[in-house]
């Protein structure tokens, strides 16, 4: 696919393959194992952190070892999402760009909660549901390793002074509930739109998905391949 | 001359700790039953006015507590070290002092360490069940054991104190001596105050006696003298008599109206159940959301549509 093409709202490795039922290829390998990185760090943050956020979880710092192995491990983990994030917020950032149809999406949202698809604009790669999480991910994640760093006393405790670090404690924790209840929005789109996971396990989602929830990214994919042959070029290039 | 504030002299027989768990009135991150007595409120009473700056205090406290302070540097001042350490439980601030009103040259002399609150910020910010306790005489010690190493009693703490250990990753400060009082004595640095510039009593004979220094304080001009008792954390169990008590932060920065910042209180307060209930309030919405509307499923009309997108593709 030329770079061309690709501006047109698919990103490298999707692809669509005719047959019965048509199949459509959403994510490479290394995108899925990126992804896959961030979630197990995710889960594993939530838990330890909600072990130091309120008394009635603290019981949870068994899962990690103790509560000194769950103080000490906690921002490492950090760091491993943070890292990991970084690498899908450069895969998928541009897609992720808010157009003007989005907006008309996210004003029809008691359509999207009632499954009145057709009552929508036809969708690109990313609805702008997954937009609103991807832009939140990206920030609350920046927002969150930052005062975790403020916050970290192992390492940093002597760069910044006991008012810097109480802001910071109070920042991390209400961003972690608000990304943890972005990361339960994101899950239960997965789980509520069925058809939704296999792009995330297999990479492939079907041509039936496709058409339902995203039509103009199967569109531009169907457009891009049936062009790709008259202008002598292969998807390799 | 009798001192009337002198410690008893030490049980050679028969010690017993009389202080245990059941006479906590609050457990870090935990609830602790109502203890069945309550044992007479105690306080270090430090009288600025009578210090001399020898560092007795400062050489008590690591004796008893068995401290191994790294040799440091001489930075050019007489505090030393420099700051509270794991290894410092109590130190002394030396502040000079030029007095506006007359000119003089004063030397504010401060044994700055844990203050006891009444109403500790450090317990209200251990997130670890057990590793801060409150005795019902007003004592507030740290348990390492249970100690996580987490800081969030530095955060906490109006007054600064605590600090954490790089070797053993645990919180240290000053623990008036619970182990000394538990056994009818006072704390080391009192002990060893040789101008008894620090006494240790019940909290009440310290008031008490206190109302005596300011009194002479203030025949000797010293108008604004006074007793550093701060309401804003409920009063503490290390009260200071100050010559300047209007003035306590000119004594190495004594925070004048100290009390748990309201940052803390809003992290270790509403914004934990609000917290707890957004995340359950998602959780929830999206349960009844799926028993109300179902799964969007793709439909076999919705596959066809998109054999034929494709199918049209082909040549």
């Amino acid at each position: 696919m030329t770079k061309a093409e690709r501006a047109t709202g698919t990103e490298p490795g999707d692809d669509v393959h005719p047959g019965s039922p048509v199949t459509v290829d959403r994510y490479t390998v290394a995108a899925r194992i990126n992804h896959w990185i961030t979630a197990i760090s995710l889960v594993l943050l939530a838990l330890s952190g909600l072990a130091l956020f309120h008394p009635s979880l603290f019981f949870l710092t068994a899962l990690f070892g103790g509560g000194e192995a769950t103080r000490a491990i906690h921002p490492w983990i950090g760091v491993v999402l943070f890292f990991s994030f970084l690498g899908l917020f450069l895969r998928f950032w541009k897609l992720n760009l808010w157009k003007r149809d989005d907006s008309t999406w996210l004003g029809r949202l008691r359509d999207v909660l009632t499954g009145h698809e057709e009552r929508l604009p036809e969708v690109g790669k990313y609805n702008a549901g997954q937009k609103v999480v991807f832009w939140a991910m990206s920030i609350l994640i920046v927002i969150l390793i930052l005062s975790g760093i403020v916050t970290w006393e192992r390492y940093f405790a002597d760069y910044f002074s006991v008012t810097q670090e109480r802001i910071a404690v109070l920042a991390h924790a209400a961003a972690a509930v608000v990304i943890i209840s972005v990361w339960i929005v994101h899950v239960y789109a997965a789980i509520w739109i069925r058809g939704t996971i296999g792009a995330m396990t297999r990479g492939q989602v079907t041509g039936g998905w496709a058409w339902r929830h995203h039509r103009k990214w199967l569109r531009q994919l169907v457009s891009g391949k049936s062009k790709a042959p008259t202008t002598g070029k292969t998807a390799a290039e | 001359m009798a001192f009337e504030y002198e410690l008893p002299p030490p049980p050679t027989h028969d010690i017993h700790s009389d202080l245990g768990e059941g006479d906590w009135i609050r457990r870090s991150a935990s609830s602790v039953p109502a203890p069945a007595r309550q044992l007479t409120p105690v306080a270090k009473l430090i009288d600025v006015s009578k210090c001399i700056g020898c560092k007795a205090c400062q050489a008590a406290c690591v004796e008893w507590n068995d401290l191994h302070q790294e040799v440091g540097y001489n930075e050019g001042v007489y505090d030393n070290p420099s700051d509270l350490t794991p290894d410092m439980f109590t130190l002394m601030r030396f502040t000079e002092w030029e007095n506006p009103e007359t000119q003089n040259l004063e030397w504010l002399i401060r044994k700055d360490g844990c203050m006891h609150c009444a109403d500790p910020g450090c317990l209200k910010a251990c997130p670890a069940p057990g590793a801060i306790v409150q005795y019902s005489n007003g004592i507030v010690d740290f348990v390492h054991e249970n100690c996580i190493g987490c800081g969030y009693c530095v955060k906490g703490c109006p007054f600064n104190i605590p600090r954490i250990s790089k070797v053993t990753n645990k919180a240290y400060k000053c623990t008036l001596c619970s182990d000394r009082v538990a056994v009818g004595q006072g704390p080391a640095c009192a002990k060893a105050c040789p101008t008894h510039a620090i006494v240790f009593g019940t909290k009440e004979e310290m008031t008490k006696h206190a109302e005596g220094r300011i009194e002479d304080l203030k025949s000797r001009g010293y108008a604004n003298a006074g007793l550093y008792d701060p309401p804003g954390v409920g009063g503490t169990h290390v009260m200071y008599v100050l010559h300047h008590a209007d003035r306590p932060e000119i004594y190495a920065g004594l925070p004048k109206d100290p009390h748990i910042s309201v940052l803390v209180e809003l992290w270790k307060g509403a914004s934990k159940y609000a917290g707890l209930a957004v995340i359950g309030g998602m959780a929830l919405f999206g349960l009844v959301h799926h028993l109300v509307t179902g799964a969007n499923k793709v439909t076999p009309e919705d596959e066809r549509d998109a054999e034929r997108l494709a199918g049209s593709a082909e040549p």
